[in-house]
């Protein structure tokens, strides 16, 4: 640590003004920050003593996130082997996983590295860690083998679109990951969706998504078609282990509930959001199966603790909507933005045919109404509190 | 010595680049999202507006004097009606394939604000030579920004310019797709925002 910060004071005085790469002044300042606390305080109100600051928050997401992506290799390469029809010890599955995904991580780091340093650079402001965090969710929700030329231009329009032209960290509207993964899933349907992307077999081998089932079944009771399936074992246990084709962090439930754990322990993330998309989600779910008699819709038969563990809205849940630039802000206004998006993902899934899945478009969606959220919830507030000094 | 006097030089150059009626007046957009996806639709499409405009600005201009102020709306509407009915039926008799393929949008130009809003503004109170320079002016700068977010629309979202295949066969089967968005709306907001974005600071208008 002496020694790095030897390094850092004696190149500092050429990216101080007036020093020869006065221009990159944010690089290097993104560099120290990263290694040292920072002795810059704070000049503005309002002041908060804490050891904490954005990039100590920033990593603590990216720690959450690594058992999704440990599970993410291992199922990858399980389902690899079960594909071929071969046995193989999860240490090599690990492996053939991690061979899969180091690409992905590497052109998706690459390519926001690239355009969060550029815009800084340009725009003079700091490098701000988030990229981090946008870069660590962006291959977790993509299929493992999308083209990487896909992957660096999807994270180019999430970083870039999704935050840069807002003005960067903490003015972006949309989550800049799930952004990335709506403009490749529109950009590049075909190597998005469907049956052919989730898992890695041989050429052209095909396996159906828990939630195409039942969406392409008419009439059918979709928890006798899930255990009817015999390629996949969609049984709930197995989904909520998570040894099931999908994208690559989204499979295993246990996972996501660990890194919601050390999220909510260490107060990241807030918890009303979370227990709101749950609660949206159960319960509209369950609204739909006492509709699915009149229906010939076989997804309306999904039952809630079902719809809890399949597709990728745990994954969403915990890790974008919480996300606390573009959620809703107040606390009244959390549970109802977790209430819509669990409530939209499953009207998206269960009533659209074109979109098995729907947490993505729920969450960008809710994204777009958080102020609006937060702009009633406070008049509220203000028009209550009146009332109550109206004498 | 200068072909046009400074005046109506900035009559024609303005509505280009720096009062651009889509970029910067952000007027007209909808035409710009629906016929963008080819830049032989935009072409046409342009060539059309720029008609509408200059002549309609040029009739109005003429009679500027007898219209009397308090029905001048629907006589301005009545004229480029006309002349939108007009265009639309030289479409349908010379270009008939492209004419299906713009289906109302030609015929919506009487609703483009950019043709009502340069009549009322402009026209009502200027003289022939300026309103059918600034009608020119605006087509063109309305037509320029079309056919740019054609360029764009068509070569990332079919691989194609003008209708000839220019992404080469070698780029698909090495694995190149055709970016699907581009065709979508969605695809022409983007770009059209993208060109918003370099306008604004390249041209630097006043107000912004």
């Amino acid at each position: 640590m002496k020694f790095l910060s030897k390094i850092l004071k004696s190149v500092k005085p050429k990216f101080d003004e007036g020093g020869r790469l006065e221009r990159l002044y944010p690089v290097f300042e993104a560099t120290e920050t990263i290694f040292f606390s920072t002795d810059e305080q704070t000049s503005k109100g309002p002041h908060i003593r804490d050891s904490v600051d954005i990039k100590r928050v920033m990593i603590l997401v990216v720690i959450a996130l690594i058992p999704c992506y440990l599970f993410g290799a291992i199922n990858i390469g399980y389902l690899n082997a079960q594909a071929l029809g071969i046995s193989r010890g999860w240490v090599e599955n690990f492996l053939f996983g991690m061979k899969q995904i180091s690409p992905l991580i590497i052109v998706t780091f690459a390519s926001g590295a690239f355009w969060e340093l550029l815009f800084p650079v340009i725009r003079k402001h700091e490098v701000t860690e988030s990229f981090l965090v946008t870069c660590a969710l962006i291959p977790l929700v993509m299929p493992p083998e999308l083209p990487l030329w896909m992957v660096a231009v999807g994270t180019s329009f999430g970083v870039v679109l999704g935050k840069e032209v807002f003005g960067g960290t903490g003015m972006n509207i949309f989550n800049p990951a799930l952004t990335a993964r709506a403009f490749v899933y529109f950009a590049y349907p075909v190597a998005m969706s469907g049956d052919k992307v989730w898992a890695i077999g041989p050429d052209g081998y095909s396996g159906a998504t828990a939630l195409s089932i039942p969406a392409a079944a008419t009439n059918a009771d979709s928890v006798a078609l899930l255990s009817a399936f015999t390629q996949f074992d969609y049984s709930w246990w197995n989904m909520f282990v998570g040894f099931i084709p999908g994208s690559v962090g989204e499979t295993s439930k246990i996972m996501i509930l660990l890194g919601a754990g050390l999220l909510l322990i260490t107060k990241i993330a807030s918890w009303r959001t979370m227990v709101g998309a749950v609660l949206g989600l159960l319960g509209t779910a369950a609204l739909f199966n006492l509709l699915s008699p009149y229906s010939s819709n076989s997804m309306l038969t999904i039952p809630p603790h079902y719809h809890l563990v399949m597709g990728g809205f745990l994954f969403g849940t915990v890790f974008m909507a919480t996300e606390p630039v573009t959620g809703a802000h107040t606390d009244r206004g959390r549970w109802i933005y977790g209430i819509m998006i669990g409530f939209l993902t499953v009207v998206i899934r269960s009533i659209n045919p074109a979109y098995p899945e729907g947490v993505m478009l729920a969450i960008l969606l809710m994204n777009a109404f958080a102020p609006v959220i937060d702009y009633f919830v406070v008049k509220g507030n203000i028009k209550r509190r009146k009332a109550r000094y109206a004498q | 010595m200068a072909l046009l006097s400074k005046a109506s030089r900035s009559a024609v150059a303005d509505p280009l680049l720096k009062n651009n009626p889509i970029g910067v007046q952000v007027l007209g957009i909808c035409s710009a999202l629906a016929v963008t996806i080819r830049v032989d639709q935009a072409v046409i499409m342009t060539a059309a507006v720029v008609f509408v405009l200059s002549m309609s600005n040029s009739i109005i201009s003429l009679i500027r004097s007898f219209i009397p102020n308090r029905t001048r709306i629907i006589i301005q509407l009545s004229i480029i009606a006309g002349l939108v009915t007009f265009i639309d039926e030289i479409l349908q008799a010379y270009m008939y394939d492209m004419s299906k393929q713009l289906t109302v949008f030609v015929g919506l130009i009487i609703t483009n604000c950019i043709v009502m809003g340069r009549a009322d503004a402009f026209a009502m109170q200027n003289s022939l030579g300026k309103s059918f320079l600034d009608g020119m002016g605006n087509g063109l700068g309305y037509g320029g920004i079309l056919i740019v977010v054609s360029f764009f629309r068509e070569l990332l979202g079919s691989g194609t310019l003008y209708g000839y295949q220019v992404v080469p066969q070698w780029a698909y089967e090495n694995g190149y797709e055709n970016l699907g968005l581009m065709v979508l709306s969605p695809g022409a907001f983007i770009v059209l925002g993208l060109i918003v974005w370099l306008q604004l600071q390249v041209a630097k208008p006043e107000d912004h």
